[in-house]
């Protein structure tokens, strides 16, 4: 009932516009920031960009391992299709892995390490697909967040990671930490999400 | 004592401490903006010009865009639920609810959710609700109601929050510092998300073409809430809608910079059905509640263009009057600029008692230059000044202005009455028993009264004026050139 109320609502409602607007038109050119592009190569915009939101870019394991002694988080889970070039080497460094994550035990995750499929240059933000990621929960309750990522998979714009989002029904982009400035406006990171969020590249 | 308006009235009864929090707030919001905007485009007005364009298309095609997403949602296996009124709304949430025996969820902030009082609904029917951005939080556990579209709780300050925690039983102690406040609530709402059945979102924009509904959240909670539960219920506006993904580009570009001064809102959730094989989690089941509660209405009225807004707030950080007045002074969801025009028509059968809202303006102009789709609020609010004086809807403080009307109309009497009013300069005006003016007149004198002697004077110009404006236009000449 509502459904047909609402329909003939609208089309009342539009009974006396004369001329409907067209839709205007858009180049990509004009909606994407080239200030924040710049000139440097998609690796390098994205690292600036996502810097600049508090994200952390890492170019090897031996850089993610010391970070994780340095805070003494050296619990964490790691998504079973890369155990084989990340997992196995934190293991070898130390750390406890584990390749399922159990819900009943969030809090005992201190990182979580999952496949990103795209970063985005212009914005610094990384693009998390369900389908690929092997437990949501996984990439969100740790405080530390690992997004391994290849340097190809970066894109340059906005405009072109939506072209690419293809069939997936989640996919998130993260763009720095989880934040919050509801309490007078104090920036504060890690509310519900992690507090550092890592974009680790490899090959 | 002047009858005052209430926008007027909440104005002067904030107390200093919530004026300063809601000033320096808004404020800093206003900056942020700017520099962000400014900083990444060259010419950001082409931008929000582009997107206004965008939403006035959709709007007026707002049937074919409507039908177009349905078809996109159920092709993803979404429930569709059409929602005419608010009460239809309530009854689709609670019935898709209680049909599935659901007692337990999370919710992300909703503006449409806070339009019709959706938490008060599912609580009376022994539903447990909670508020899982933290500002929202906040606002339910003190029984308050947001008083800003992005930041709910832009009105308190951190001690009234700590007392909040500890009064609530969040914490033992109390503890105002923001991040501690921020952890406790960490701690608190991971053991909410985990046992609650369903989560209810709100939704920023819904492409059309693919069916995709997009949440903007900077804290990650709708995405928390979503993970664990079976159901997901995104409760979202006719007017949300947009043409194609290609056209997000524009919103998701603007929304973030307009809100917060980021170049995208922190998540970005794209949304297309409840969870599929390829997925490991999610919701088994999605249901999209598309309410009207008065939608239409405003597409019907002169201010349609309203229906563009994306909600980021920027009209309302850098509005003067709001800044003085905070959001709960316009008694609805909905404060600053775009409240005063969107709550009056939305919520039209209130319109006599919010007519006050579109007059509590100065027309200065900022909230349109802010507008990132391009909403041309200060007509805007002059159209419904319009309908109120059409209407006849009195407002206290309107000055009677009738006999003041006739005067001006009417060139006789209005000559008359000047000449007239010269009695006035030997009267003892002082002695008249108005407070105000006998206040007024105790540090000035009245200058004399000189009706009538203007006209007169130029009546007798005209008549002998042309050889002298001749002589005038050449004198600065003259002088520059000896200058």
């Amino acid at each position: 009932m509502s459904r047909e109320s609402i329909y003939s609502k609208i089309r009342s409602a539009l009974a006396d516009v004369e001329s409907k607007a067209e839709h205007p038109g858009f180049e990509d050119a004009a909606i994407v920031s080239s200030r924040r592009l710049g000139t440097d190569s998609p690796k390098g915009a994205f690292t600036r960009n996502f810097e600049a939101v508090h994200g952390r870019v890492m170019n090897g394991i031996d850089e993610l391992l010391s970070l994780l002694k340095e805070q003494g988080r050296m619990h964490g889970y790691c998504d079973p299709d890369l155990m084989d070039p990340i997992g196995n080497a934190l293991t070898t460094g130390g750390c406890t892995v584990e390749t399922t994550y159990d819900r009943e035990r969030y809090d005992d995750y201190e990182f979580g390490i999952t496949r990103a499929t795209a970063a985005i240059a212009e914005t610094g933000s990384l693009v998390l697909d369900d389908a690929r990621t092997s437990d949501r929960l996984a990439a969100l309750s740790p405080w530390i967040h690992v997004a391994v990522l290849r340097e190809a998979e970066i894109v340059r714009t906005v405009p072109d990671a939506l072209k690419q989002l293809g069939p997936s029904r989640n996919i998130i982009w993260a763009t720095g930490p989880s934040k919050t400035a509801d309490v007078e406006g104090i920036l504060i990171e890690g509310v519900h999400g992690p507090g550092e969020q890592i974009a680790l590249l490899i090959g | 004592m002047v009858n005052r308006q209430p926008i007027d009235v909440y104005a002067h009864q904030i107390d200093d401490e919530k004026q300063a929090s809601v000033l320096g707030g808004s404020a800093a919001s206003t900056d942020k903006r700017y520099s962000a905007l400014f900083n990444d485009y060259e010419d950001p007005d082409a931008i929000r010009r582009l997107a206004g364009g965008i939403k006035d298309h959709t709007l007026h095609h707002l049937d074919r865009y409507l039908e177009q997403a349905e078809e996109s949602l159920v092709r993803n296996g979404c429930h569709v639920h059409f929602a005419d009124t608010a009460d239809d709304a309530r009854d689709a949430v609670l019935s898709i609810l209680r049909d599935r025996g659901i007692t337990r969820l999370t919710k992300s902030k909703s503006m449409a959710s806070e339009e019709i009082h959706l938490n008060d609904h599912l609580t009376e029917n022994g539903i447990e609700v909670l508020e899982s951005d933290l500002g929202e939080f906040i606002i339910q556990l003190d029984g308050d109601t947001p008083s800003h579209i992005v930041r709910p709780i832009i009105h308190k300050n951190r001690r009234e929050i700590a007392r909040s925690f500890q009064r609530g039983g969040i914490a033992d102690d109390y503890n105002d510092d923001p991040e501690t406040i921020t952890r406790r609530a960490r701690v608190h709402l991971r053991e909410k998300y985990v046992q609650a059945e369903a989560v209810i979102t709100g939704g920023n924009f819904i492409s059309a073409e693919s069916g995709r509904v997009v949440l903007v959240t900077n804290e990650g909670n709708s995405r928390f809430g979503m993970a664990p539960s079976r159901v997901h219920i995104a409760l979202v506006g006719i007017e949300k809608l947009v043409p194609t993904d290609r056209d997000l580009a524009v919103f998701l570009n603007l929304l973030g910079r307009s809100a917060t001064g980021q170049q995208l809102t922190v998540y970005t959730e794209f949304i297309s059905g409840p969870r599929d094989d390829s997925q490991p989690s999610g919701p088994e089941e999605m249901h999209v509640v598309l309410m009207n509660n008065g939608r239409t209405d405003v597409l019907g009225s002169n201010c349609r263009e309203i229906l563009r807004c994306i909600r980021c707030s920027a009209c309302q950080n850098v509005c003067p009057v709001y800044r003085q007045a905070s959001g709960h002074a316009y008694r609805s969801p909905y404060g600053g600029p775009v409240g005063a025009v969107l709550s009056p028509i939305l919520f039209g059968d209130r319109f006599p008692e919010l007519a006050d809202l579109p007059k509590a303006s100065s027309l200065c102009g900022a909230c349109n230059e802010v507008c990132p789709v391009d909403i041309p609020l200060p007509d805007l609010l002059l159209r419904l000044r319009d309908k109120a004086k059409k209407e006849h809807i009195p407002q206290p403080g309107d000055l009677p202005m009738a006999p003041f009307a006739t005067l001006a109309t009417s060139p006789a009497i209005w000559r008359t009455a000047m000449t007239m009013s010269k009695a006035m300069n030997h009267l003892p005006i002082q002695m008249a028993p108005v407070r105000p003016l006998q206040d007024w007149l105790g540090q000035r004198t009245l200058p004399e009264w000189h009706g009538g002697d203007f006209r007169k004077w130029l009546k007798k110009r005209k008549e002998t004026d042309q050889p002298q404006r001749t002589q005038t236009s050449q004198s600065p000449s003259k002088s520059d050139a000896s200058s």
